[in-house]
């Protein structure tokens, strides 16, 4: 029974979320913010394995949401769809529900790449100094895309709404709904069996004592490296995510905002507690949506309600546990590993 | 057999020559100390025995194989593990998970078994956390499994960073100042803790201590540093009887 209740309840939670939005009980609005949430709950625990657990201070997630974003939309709609910059469609249009998937973890591969890329010079410095490098390399990224013609430059690059319809064609259902739920699920399951397992209770011990860490055999360039690999490539393929559920990108929307709108949600969720960062993406994302009518005045109401949070608990809402350590009774009822 | 052989080992901190031309060796088997005033060298030498810091000159040849360029947690594979003069556990993991860290050489599977969870992954994570339990019941401090570090009292925590370094099943083991801070109870409790280590495991000890007691009733050798330089070494007795140990400890007394 323990074994199955977390996989049963998520079966049930995507039948249901798929069938309310296929009778149409749920609009498109409000299915868009319940993918939003499930895209930042990628966000927002990628970012938080390495701001949480390993102790760095990454400042520049967008540039590898952006990365992914990119990637995978120009590769789905040069793949499945009649484009004017790519033309015809590579692939035939009919593949595009078996192809997405593909084409989504390829975007994550190119952000684990790009940071991979940041990584290896930038990782001999710790703290400030790798904030401001992390920054840089958002910054870099967004300039790159925008100097690149081919894919739209400034003006953004659309067309994945077409390659959704091309999914449609193969059968009927809310195909976002789907994806965005099981690679969240997916990326979710990756960062909780990397922390759970001994190799990453290094990114732990790194935190607490690097010095200590590499002493006791712990390989810490190496792991720092792989630790910021898995977080970035999460990143991307949560850029992936957002780009075919808005149907257009523009290198605007992956600026230092978005970075901080990822930072936000781990400190919001407490440092190092998936559960905490998850709870956090479905709250910021609902606030960011209840106080839409406020419109300019949103940005004043955010950041000092995120103030107010943070007077009265500094340690986010879960701190560093998980909502196992504060119900241990729940243990009983589910596992997930 | 030689077990650590330092040979002409020196040591410059831009110009400051914290280690100069030490030469020493251990032997399988032996419980052998190392002392001097404060600010000696006496750490630094351990910095570099465990790959913290590249040599100047000179080389440490550990099994025949020389440590030149090699990262210190590539060091501590070859089996060379230490404690530290301030205790450095993990404070915010459990006892288990620091005894379990410190076995991570060793870990036998890759990435991709552990995101699939294979039947090799389990088992080589079951078998660590065996062997961590195993060596926690042997030093009676398995019911502090699940504590934090930092919830227990000074001495225990010494213990622990004592097993933290022996999971990791060294033939060299370094404690720095194991006794530093410890009330003179837990300092008794010490030196038979170290004794009952040295006759259990297949190992050397080479430790770093202030208080005479502890060395003088441990150590079957013992080597005495005073800026950099080894001034004598010898059996307790005879570095109790050592005109130039005296003179670095209580000073000439020609003015």
């Amino acid at each position: 029974m323990k074994r199955f209740s977390v996989p049963i309840l998520l079966v049930v939670l995507l039948t249901t979320l798929m069938g309310l939005a296929w009778f149409e009980v749920i609009d498109l609005y409000i299915q868009t913010i319940i993918l939003f949430m499930g895209i930042n709950i990628i966000t927002s625990t990628s970012l938080n394995l390495v701001n949480g657990n390993m102790g760095e201070f990454s400042c520049g997630h967008a540039g590898f949401i952006a990365v992914g974003a990119y990637v995978s939309s120009v590769l789905s709609v040069a793949l499945f769809t009649k484009s004017r910059t790519f033309g015809a469609p590579l692939l035939p249009p009919e593949l595009a529900a078996y192809g997405f998937p593909l084409v989504l973890i390829i975007g994550g591969l190119a952000a684990a790449l790009t940071g991979l890329l940041v990584a290896l010079p930038s990782f001999r410095t710790r703290d400030d100094y790798l904030a401001i490098i992390t920054i840089a390399a958002n910054y870099i990224i967004i300039s790159t895309i925008i100097n690149i013609d081919k894919i739209g430059g400034a003006r953004g690059f659309m067309g994945m709404k077409r390659v959704i319809f091309a999914m449609e064609k193969c059968a009927e259902i809310p195909w976002m709904i789907l994806w965005v739920f099981l690679f969240m699920v997916l990326s979710v399951l990756i960062i909780r069996r990397y922390m759970s397992s001994t190799y990453g209770k290094g990114v732990e011990a790194i935190r607490q004592d690097e010095v200590a860490a590499e002493i006791m055999s712990v390989n810490t360039n190496r792991i720092k490296l792989v630790t910021f690999m898995i977080s970035s490539g999460l990143a991307g393929i949560a850029g992936g995510l957002y780009a075919h559920t808005i149907g257009y990108v523009n290198p605007k929307s992956f600026d230092l905002l978005k970075s901080t709108e990822a930072l936000v949600m781990v400190y919001l969720g407490g440092m190092g507690s998936i559960s905490g960062s998850i709870i956090a993406a479905v709250v910021f994302t609902l606030m960011l949506e209840l106080l839409r009518p406020l419109q300019i005045i949103k940005w004043v109401a955010i950041p000092l309600l995120l103030i107010i949070i943070m007077q009265f608990r500094p340690e986010g809402i879960m701190g560093n546990r998980e909502l196992s350590d504060i119900f241990p009774r729940l243990k009983k009822f589910y596992k997930f590993k | 057999m030689t077990l650590l052989q330092i040979k002409d080992l020196t040591q410059l901190f831009s110009g400051l020559c914290a280690v100069s031309e030490l030469n020493l060796s251990i032997e399988k088997r032996e419980l052998v100390g190392l002392i001097g005033p404060n600010g000696a060298g006496k750490t630094t030498v351990f910095n570099i025995a465990s790959g913290f810091y590249q040599p100047s000159h000179g080389e440490i040849i550990f099994q025949g194989r020389n440590l030149a360029g090699l990262k210190p947690h590539q060091v501590s594979a070859l089996g060379i593990a230490r404690t530290f003069q301030n205790i450095r556990l993990w404070k915010e993991m459990s006892v288990l998970d620091n005894i379990l860290v410190a076995q991570h050489f060793h870990l036998g599977y890759g990435l991709g078994s552990l995101f699939f969870r294979t039947p090799r992954y389990l088992k080589r994570e079951r078998e660590i956390r065996l062997k961590a339990m195993e060596l926690l019941e042997i030093f009676k401090i398995d019911k502090f499994a699940e504590e934090k570090p930092g919830n227990l009292p000074y001495g225990m925590q010494r213990k622990v960073e004592i097993v933290r370094a022996l999971s990791s099943g060294p033939k060299l083991l370094l404690l720095d100042e194991p006794a530093a801070g410890l009330q003179s109870t837990d300092v008794t409790e010490l030196i038979s803790l170290i004794e009952w280590v040295f006759e259990q495991f297949d190992l050397s000890i080479w430790m770093i201590e202030h208080q005479m007691k502890v060395v003088m009733s441990l150590c079957s050798r013992i080597g005495v540093i005073d800026f950099g330089r080894l001034i004598a070494s010898g059996t307790p007795t005879e570095i109790q009887q050592s005109p130039e140990v005296i003179k670095a400890y209580l000073g000439d007394d020609q003015l």
